[in-house]
């Protein structure tokens, strides 16, 4: 038994839960958080605490049992005291997380997935975590480390092995560099450029009025920045119209007089996602970072517009260092009498909670992330009817991305009008891109809508042969130079924010392979397709990558894939097959090479298969011993 | 057509507000095929056997609603080889033996494969390792059968008041789990009277002697196509 299993008493989970009470709450709705804190103290979720919150919440044992394996941040078995989770992006790949990998195994002395016998330190894989530009990288107990390299793994084991606690580590190891490289209207609304005043925006919301202001949005022309570019102004809209009965155009401007205190009998709710998830994303990560204050003004404005009192930043656990800053920022408004009891003197009251997430990608899609800050496992809910008519707790709902709500505060600030004559007619404004891969100056770029991938990739200093470049994460689409003349718009390549560029080295199975595994791990399970067909899909991939790939798997290859995206339950199922779709759709010659020059390979290795048969009749002669196939040469 | 009435393989169809394709078409006696619902729970969405076309778009008929003027397609071959191919996918997922299985003739899955005319699971089987718990005196469990429906869930909860059931892991790792102290059944307060012990689609649930009490020939599916008529 490891010595943190004989000291955990029923006392001191009691203080983790009573404390997180004191803060959000005593309700069921926390107990995602509850256990993030118990993990975060204990490394694994105790069976004890499972009773305990059981009875304190009185909710199922099997249910809180179902939570935590659903999150890959949550634990049901010990982990170790430092828990080292390395990044494994394509991007991680790329800078050589493989070698940091084994570096930290040969070292601690430890595997991949295996606990070390006195419990000290476990690794594992995750998925990306937001420092595509600056890896590879893991997150240690919970903390980002980027920049992985043979002296930074020396230091960090050695502090390891000596038991030093994290708080006492040297900061540089914990040093995120912002990487800005180009700004625009957006990264300049900001105190330092003298753009941005605090409470500037929210002062104009009042003197305007709430329905002109959001007149102002409409003219605007902006669209949500998450990726799938729903108007703004008409989603604030619906949630505020779903809530007012009768002349509701006119009732724009009913603002929430509900004390905080009664929050949950908040009529309307205000969410921001920061569950920047999609792999070589990491736009988000910056502004939570040098944009806080104006994030959390959008969302205020917001609130004052559909009538919210009540809002939540869903920040993923990829990002908690960036939490007590975060907390900071909102204090820093509750003093300003931006945030809280009747601000700026108006009877208005709103508040912002800090949910944290815990590893898993489907939680950005906005009902996933929606029962994921009521304390579910992420599903995402059937639709209709949409989180703008029935969200947090069935209440109207607007869920926004972090660049949106910072958009929305400076066109607030500084005019519709003025915003519209950014980018193009149907894309107004600008786009921040986290570029990542083969160049020679990865990071953060904002650029009007409009640019072309080859702007963008002269200006950011591509390598000159390139293999492709990938628009919008595994979820977007694979690019190769003949549609680099393509713009970044909703009306022609759509993204998120991630720009992953590959030079002519790169192979594109592997690349392939990385995007494809990544959606079978984040798949939620939720639904047959998405739940069995990414699974396939991996497998039947993998065995094309190894080299025993036939003409008729890459028919097979494109039948599931299609069928994933027709049949899926949601936005991960129907983007799952991108990756192959798009790559097989561009690259068709590259995939003809890679297959066996046969009609037929089988489906799986008939000499494996025999293995179990040879140990039980303890035979490894020959005969024992199957081909793959029968030699066609 | 009047306001309260929609298409569905260009036959009109009577609808009230409020009701899903999937109500609409059984009043008016129109199959869908389902694995996931049942008319006593609130719909569910995840087997996506009901997958139908709406104005262009894929649907499940038992969760979207039903609404004036809509052209829903169902009966055609490019939704029906669609459906193949996902029930395909529950069989190859799971551990499916009808030769040996008690549930033979009166299940859901195996009749819903006939009724899409499978004729061999055309993926690789994934020889899922599932845990059979036959801990309790009276009802059996065998997660190899599971094809996460969870219409025990829901009959637990929702009707028998006992929340005995819920699903865990996430992905390809998802798996049914026991509300007990032992994670089995035998200890969960789960009684043969529950509607949850009759609820299950296919052998995963089964109640303990009485196998073969109605013998092979003559089950619900064994002399016609699971249909409107005979299900529920």
């Amino acid at each position: 038994m490891t010595t943190q299993l004989k000291n955990i008493d029923i006392a001191a989970i009691t203080r983790v839960v009573d404390a997180n009470f004191k803060r959000n709450g005593q309700s069921p709705h926390q107990l995602l958080q509850i256990l993030v804190q118990i993990e975060a103290e204990y490394h694994h979720i105790p069976g004890t605490a499972i009773e305990l919150i059981a009875k304190t919440l009185s909710i199922p044992r099997a249910s809180i049992i179902s939570l935590i394996d659903f999150y890959s941040f949550l634990n049901l078995t010990p982990q170790g005291n430092y828990v080292i989770l390395i990044s494994d992006s394509i991007t991680d790949r790329m800078l050589g997380n493989q070698l940091i990998i084994d570096l930290f195994c040969k070292t601690l002395n430890i595997t991949v997935g295996k606990l070390r016998s006195d419990g000290r330190v476990s690794i594992k894989t995750t998925s990306c975590t937001g420092l595509c530009e600056q890896g590879p990288a893991a997150l240690i107990n919970g903390y980002a480390v980027p920049h992985l390299n043979a002296e930074r793994v020396a230091e960090i084991v050695h502090m390891i092995e000596a038991g030093t606690p994290l708080n006492q580590w040297p900061a540089h190891l914990f040093q995120i560099d912002n990487n800005v490289k180009q700004r625009d209207i957006l990264l300049n609304y900001s105190q330092e450029s003298g753009q941005y005043n605090e409470g500037d925006a929210l002062k104009t919301l009042f003197d305007r009025g709430l329905q002109k202001s959001l007149d102002e949005l409409t003219t605007s022309g902006l669209r949500g920045r998450g990726g799938a570019g729903f108007k703004t102004s008409m989603k604030w809209h619906f949630c505020h119209e779903s809530y007012t009965t009768g002349d509701a155009d006119d009732n724009l401007g009913l603002i929430c007089d509900v004390k905080p205190k009664d929050r949950d009998d908040c009529d309307r709710v205000v969410v921001c996602n920061a569950d920047e998830g999609e792999p070589g994303t990491f736009k988000d990560r910056l502004l939570l970072t040098t944009h806080a204050h104006q994030l959390i003004e959008g969302m205020t404005i917001c609130a004052a517009i559909i009538g919210a009192c009540r809002g939540f930043i869903y920040l993923r656990g990829e990002y908690r260092y960036l939490y007590d800053s975060l907390r900071q920022v909102l204090d820093d408004h509750r003093k300003q009498n931006l945030l809280g009891d009747s601000i700026l003197g108006e009877q208005f009251n709103f508040d912002i909670q800090i949910h944290l997430g815990a590893g898993a990608y489907i939680c950005g899609e906005e009902s996933a992330l929606i029962e994921s800050l009521e304390g579910h496992r992420g599903i995402p809910r059937n639709r209709p009817p949409f989180p703008v008519t029935q969200g947090y707790l069935n209440k109207p709902t607007v869920v926004n991305n972090v660049e949106t709500f910072i958009n929305a505060a400076m066109i607030v600030d500084k005019g519709g009008d003025w915003f519209a004559e950014h980018g193009t007619e149907q894309s107004a404004g600008t786009k921040l891109l986290s570029i990542s891969g083969d160049c020679t100056s990865p990071g953060i770029y904002e650029y009007p809508f409009g640019i072309t991938v080859r702007e963008i990739l002269n200006h950011c200093g591509a390598d000159p042969e390139l293999l492709g470049v990938q628009v919008g994460g595994p979820s977007g689409t694979f690019i190769t130079s003949d549609e680099f003349e393509r713009q970044i718009a909703f009306e022609d390549l759509a993204s998120g924010g991630s720009f992953i560029i590959f030079n002519s080295s790169r192979c594109l199975f592997d690349i392939v392979q990385n995007f494809t595994q990544f959606f079978s791990h984040e798949s939620c399970g939720f639904c047959t397709p998405c739940r069995v067909g990414t699974t396939l899909l991996t497998r039947l991939f993998d065995k094309i990558h190894e080299g025993h790939g036939s003409a008729g798997d890459l028919v097979e290859l494109e039948e599931i894939g299609k069928i994933i995206k027709s049949a899926s339950h949601c936005g991960l199922g129907q983007t799952a097959a991108n990756p192959i779709l798009t790559t097989l759709h561009r690259l068709p010659n590259l995939y003809q090479m890679q297959l066996k020059q046969i009609g037929f390979e089988p489906g799986f290795d008939l000499d494996g298969a025999l293995d179990t048969a040879r140990r039980l009749t303890h035979r490894d002669d020959a005969a024992a011993h199957l081909a793959q196939r029968e030699e066609m040469e | 057509m009047t306001e309260s009435q929609f298409t569905i393989d260009g036959v009109i169809v009577a609808f009230t507000e409020g009701q899903t394709i999937m109500e609409a078409a059984s009043a008016a006696n129109i199959y869908i095929p389902r694995l996931c619902h049942h008319p006593d729970f609130k719909p569910h969405g995840s087997c996506k056997l009901c997958t139908v076309n709406v104005n262009g778009r894929n649907c499940s008929a038992c969760t979207f609603p039903a609404a004036f003027g809509q052209q829903v397609l169902n009966q055609t071959t490019e939704l029906n080889n669609l459906r193949r191919r996902i029930i395909q996918m529950l069989f190859v997922e799971g551990n499916h033996l009808c030769p040996a299985c008690e549930k033979s003739g009166n299940c859901k899955l195996q009749a819903t494969a006939y009724q899409l005319q499978m004729v061999d699971s055309h993926f690789p089987h994934f020889y899922r390792d599932s845990r059979v718990d036959s801990s309790h005196p009276d009802i059996m469990l065998d997660r190899n059968r599971c094809i996460f429906c969870t219409l025990c869930v829901r009959a637990s909860r929702d009707i028998d008041g006992k929340d005995l059931f819920a699903i865990s892991g996430r992905g390809i790792n998802k798996h049914l789990v026991i509300n007990s102290a032992s994670g089995e059944l035998h200890d969960s307060g789960m009684t043969i009277t529950d509607r949850a012990a009759d609820i299950c689609p296919t052998g995963a649930l089964l109640i303990k002697r009485q196998g073969f009490s109605i013998p092979i020939g003559k089950r619900i599916y064994d002399n016609h196509e699971i249909c409107e008529d005979c299900d529920e």
